[in-house]
């Protein structure tokens, strides 16, 4: 039976409508002919097929609907008295001798509609009488469509403030007056609904009644299409009386519709101005409302009329709207004790969006609203709903976005008691976004309370969280979150250095933390932001010259140790070994010798003991062998020690190659191209001929081992560094010695005829090239 | 169409007897009369009279040609209405007899309406009432008038006070009781001559319906109570609620009906 019950009422509604035409046609016999009886009869009769109890409110409509397109023809019949010759008033009488009432009831709307244009009575009169009238259809569906004909007749009827129906009898009032009773009557049908048939079909009927919640709705509207409802009337009449409706009906598809309603067809202005009103029903509505959205739809409106206008915001400021709000809301949440976090949350929310639009310089709003929501969430230790999240996030990038500054966020002290109830997940997704906005808008973090605070905020990427399962952790994320992190600590900046080292202090505490993993990332910019704060105290040394300064460069460079030692114990000795030498060419630059050489002392130790990768080690030397010989601040001994270290490790590396290479980097050692640098010709061709020597022992390795002896382009570098010594003017590199080497390359070229290097031999013949060019040029090396 | 009058007329006419061309008419006497008749339908062929008068029209003699009689009853008393109901009939005559000797008399015919006026009641109270079936139905029904004329309208509202069983429609009846003979011998007969729906669907507690029912479209007379101990007729309404298993809950209450004179 049920199977067939939707072709049964596609069934129910044609013959339905088979009937209206069926009495429509001879309805139109009878208008045609003027026969006023029989036009009556026959659209009482058409009107009778709306009698039935068959159809869905869908299937209802389309019948509703052609029985209007007739009546509309049968009102212009109505108004034309010489074709029928009875007067209005009769005729008001003549349609109530119906038998049935709801073909009598449309037919008295419809000549109460011609009779109020006729003007013969008061228009408040009639209305008032049809509104009366309709209360005989007491059935849900007919009586909504009934009352529903009535408001769309009486529509254009209603004694407004200036309309032509307006007089000394009827006012304005009257018009709303009629308005809100045919309101109240069709909720409290629609309400009835509900509750009526059995109970197993409360979906199917929720459903219809949605179907029809605009037949209800319309009154609302067209009260706020009434020229009259000022504000005044609004606080002291319509809204009083459309919410003792909705919260006296006590049904909650009801007052979440109409609480919707409400907010969408009057002005902002009137919400504004009955704030008080409008919130003060919130509490009282069903506890299984969806209030939340209904008091983010207002406050999203509000927030929008904030943003029109600056004009407006005065207004707000005076009916405290934001107090009245945040009030409405805490009682809200106080009385729907099931409400879930993500509601709560929500409203929040817009209660947030709405501060920070329209009171954008109350900051301490803001922190009330997140404060608020701590209270919330504190009764849920974790949220594990994915929905609640997302509006926690919500809630922690509004400000974000509102002021494009997290400096201001930073003060909010409830700002990362809400953080601490996200997940771990999300609490570093918010992490990122708040260094995100601190790198999109170049903000700068200046003072140690703020950093404390970020760093709290964005703990999540700081250090590993408890209970956190590390596993799950994607590689890529965590580099990305971990860079984000370094790129961060380059923001945190004060140009006073004492803070700035509080500053640095403060971070190196945090980042610490961070564990081996994160070192890595952190560190580099950690050393480099002391190293800038050194360089500018170097800077201004001479002018905070005699004053106790408690940011000293060697204050720093003690601090920059440790930190290095930290990371060294990670272990990450490469990235400890370049950061030392990084430290110690500042401490140089300082003038601190010690301190430079504490720090080479610490990367020799880290290539002594950490770095036993070959390859490292090379790079490692190289790095070593670079930054020394750029230091100018060491003592004879200290440089001494320190090069024949160098130098020693160079000759030692694995790969005769690379030994041959590092040795003859050492030789600049000896050799500082400066006014004051050291000049030690005889130790610069000591390098080199061991350079050559190693060069030579590594062909004849090749030469064994491989049966060819191998490109020449050691031979070349090692051409390359004589050259440059020579025109540097170091007396030990002779023009024969060079000469020597060139002959030596091209005996090694001929034997070696197995293996033609291109990469060797352009190498070699744009460095003969060079010579030749400088040559003709009669310099130097003319000779 | 019919002459109509009301009580307290003077009746007055004229008779014309216009015998066949060239033949005339004997007669032992003419006389008009007017009558007031009962007739009861189960009691077939018998009449009641309970007004004859009688006049004379002419002494025996007779016609040779067209002749015209004056008559004139004044101020004649005809306390009763003429009613033509479904067991009985009031009816107001003229009877014109020629007598006649060893043939039949001839006698004619003439019937006239009689309606009596009366002005509107001094006193006319609401009917106003509170029924109900306990724990199920609990209604309070007014009706502004208890007294009302041809064309009078009823107003009233019904007032639910509870509600327990599933309404589907709500109708005014008036129905026409009409009561003829005496004793054992009574006749009862009941129409109904309105239907009028007063509520579509299930109202809940609380609900008020308006009562709007226009009286001219229907043929009522005015209330009869006791016409000359032969009959009466009685006007009630009847309200009906209907629930949705069509079980009828059902009050009727007596109105009175007149005959307005218009002022």
């Amino acid at each position: 039976m049920m199977l067939n019950g939707a072709e049964d009422e596609e069934k129910w509604l044609a013959e339905g409508i088979a009937g209206i035409q069926h009495n429509a046609f001879y309805m139109h016999r009878a208008l045609d002919s003027n026969n006023l009886r029989e036009a009556l009869k026959y659209s009482a009769q058409m009107l009778s097929e709306l009698r039935t109890s068959k159809l869905s409110p869908h299937k209802y409509y389309d019948l509703y609907m052609r029985a209007f397109d007739e009546l509309r023809k049968l009102e212009i019949f109505f108004k034309d008295e010489g074709k029928h010759g009875v007067s209005v008033v009769d005729l008001y009488e003549l349609v109530q001798h119906a038998g049935n009432i709801l073909p009598r009831l449309y037919l008295l709307c419809t000549v109460g509609s011609v009779y109020i244009k006729s003007k013969e009575a008061p228009a408040k009169e009639v209305l008032k009488d049809l509104v009366e009238m309709c209360r005989g259809v007491q059935h849900p569906l007919r009586g909504l469509f009934l009352r529903s004909y009535l408001a769309q007749v009486s529509r254009d009827k209603l004694p407004d403030i200036g309309s032509e129906y307006e007089g000394d009898a009827d006012t304005v009032m009257d018009a709303v007056e009629f308005v809100l009773q045919n309101f109240t009557e069709m909720n409290k049908l629609w309400v009835r609904m509900q509750h009526q048939g059995p109970g197993r079909l409360r979906e199917k009927r929720e459903k219809e009644r949605n179907e029809l919640r605009d037949l209800v709705g319309k009154n609302l509207h067209v009260l706020s299409q009434i020229e009259g409802v000022d504000l005044e009337m609004y606080k002291e009449t319509v809204l009083p009386r459309v919410l003792e409706q909705v919260v006296n009906c006590k049904d909650d598809l009801s007052q979440y519709y109409l609480m919707d309603c409400i907010i969408q067809v009057f002005p902002d202005e009137y919400h504004l101005q009955t704030l008080e009103t409008l919130l003060g029903a919130c509490p009282q509505l069903q506890p299984t409302v969806d209030i939340k959205t209904v008091l983010s739809r207002l406050m999203d409106r509000l927030s929008n009329y904030a943003a029109s206008s600056a004009d407006v915001l005065p207004e707000f400021l005076q009916v405290e709207a934001f107090a009245k709000l945040s009030n409405a809301i805490g009682k809200v949440i106080e009385a729907q004790v099931d409400m879930p976090a993500v509601g709560a949350i929500t409203l929040y929310v817009s209660l947030l969006t709405f501060t920070l639009r329209v009171h954008p310089d109350r900051l301490d709003y803001v922190d009330l609203v997140l404060g608020a929501c701590v209270k919330k969430l504190s009764s849920i230790p974790k949220l594990d709903d994915s929905r609640a999240t997302k509006q926690v996030v919500a809630l922690l990038s509004a400000p974000l976005e509102k002021y494009n500054d997290i400096v201001t966020a930073l003060t909010l002290s409830n700002y990362p008691r809400v953080m601490d109830h996200l997940d771990n997940g999300t609490n570093k997704v918010m992490a990122m976004v708040i260094i995100q906005s601190i790198m999109k808008n170049n903000t700068c973090i200046s003072t140690v309370d703020k950093v404390e605070v970020l760093f709290e905020l964005i703990k999540g990427l700081i250090k590993d969280t408890d209970g956190a399962d590390v596993d799950e952790l994607d590689e890529e994320d965590f580099k990305d979150e971990q860079n984000a992190v370094a790129r961060l600590i380059h923001m945190l900046y004060n140009n006073e250095p004492e803070e700035m080292l509080k500053i640095i202090c403060t971070v190196r505490k945090h980042t610490m933390a961070g564990g081996p993993k994160r070192l890595p990332f952190t560190v580099p910019s950690l050393v480099f932001s002391a190293l800038r704060l050194i360089r500018q105290l170097q800077g201004q040394e001479g002018d905070i010259v005699g004053e106790e300064v408690p940011a000293t460069p060697k204050k720093i460079f003690q601090l920059l140790n440790q930190i290095i030692e930290d990371l060294s114990n990670v272990p990450s000795p490469e990235l400890a070994l370049r950061l030392s030498l990084q430290c110690a060419e500042a401490a140089n630059d300082c003038d601190l010798e010690h301190v430079a050489y504490e720090f080479f002392t610490q990367a020799f130790v880290l290539y002594e003991e950490e770095i036993a990768d070959s390859k490292a080690q090379v790079t490692a030397i190289h790095l070593i062998i670079g930054t020394l010989q750029r230091m100018n601040v060491f003592g004879v001994e200290n440089r001494d020690t320190l090069t024949h270290k160098a130098t020693g490790y160079s000759a030692r590396l694995l790969k005769k190659p690379d030994q041959c290479r590092a040795v003859y980097a050492c030789s600049h050692l000896f050799w500082v191209d400066d006014q004051d640098g050291i000049k030690d010709g005889e130790r610069v061709l000591l390098c080199l001929k061991r350079a050559l020597r190693i060069a030579n022992a590594a062909q004849q390795m090749a030469n064994v081992a491989r049966g060819s002896s191998g490109p020449v382009t050691l031979f070349v570098e090692i051409l390359n560094k004589y050259l440059y010594f020579f025109e540097k003017g170091n007396q030990q590199i002779t023009g024969a010695a060079i000469q020597g080497l060139i002959e030596l390359i091209n005996t090694e070229k001929q034997n070696d005829s197995a293996t033609p290097d291109s990469a060797s031999d352009a190498f070699l013949a744009s460095t003969m090239r060079y010579i030749q060019f400088q040559r003709q040029k009669g310099g130097i090396m003319g000779r | 169409m019919v002459a109509l009058f009301q009580s307290q007329e003077n009746i007055v006419g004229e008779v014309v007897i216009e015998p066949i061309q060239g033949k005339k008419v004997e007669h032992n006497g003419v006389k008009i009369e007017l009558l007031g008749q009962i007739e009861l339908y189960f009691d077939r062929g018998n009449f009641y009279d309970f007004t004859s008068l009688v006049r004379e029209l002419d002494v025996p003699g007779e016609l040779y040609e067209r002749k015209t009689y004056p008559f004139e009853f004044s101020t004649v008393e005809m306390p009763y209405e003429s009613y033509n109901g479904v067991n009985v009939r009031l009816r107001y005559i003229l009877k014109v007899t020629i007598s006649r000797n060893y043939v039949s008399n001839i006698v004619e015919y003439q019937d006239f309406v009689v309606r009596n006026y009366t002005p509107p009641p001094s006193i006319n109270n609401s009917i106003k009432m509170e029924v109900g079936i306990e724990d199920c139905l609990h209604i309070e029904f007014e009706y502004s008038k208890s007294k009302y004329h041809l064309k009078d309208v009823i107003i009233g509202k019904i007032y639910f006070l509870l509600v327990r069983i599933k309404l589907k429609n709500m109708e005014l009846e008036i129905r026409r009781r009409e009561s003829t003979g005496s004793g054992p011998n009574t006749y009862v007969e009941t129409e109904t001559l309105a239907k009028f729906e007063l509520m579509d669907g299930a109202p809940v507690r609380g609900e008020s319906i308006p009562i709007r029912l226009f009286l001219s479209p229907y043929e009522l007379t005015p209330t009869y109570r006791n016409i000359n101990n032969k009959f009466c007729v009685k006007y009630y309404l009847n309200l009906v609620l209907v629930d949705e298993e069509d079980r009828r809950y059902f009050k009727q209450q007596e109105i009175t009906v007149y005959r307005l004179l218009e002022t």
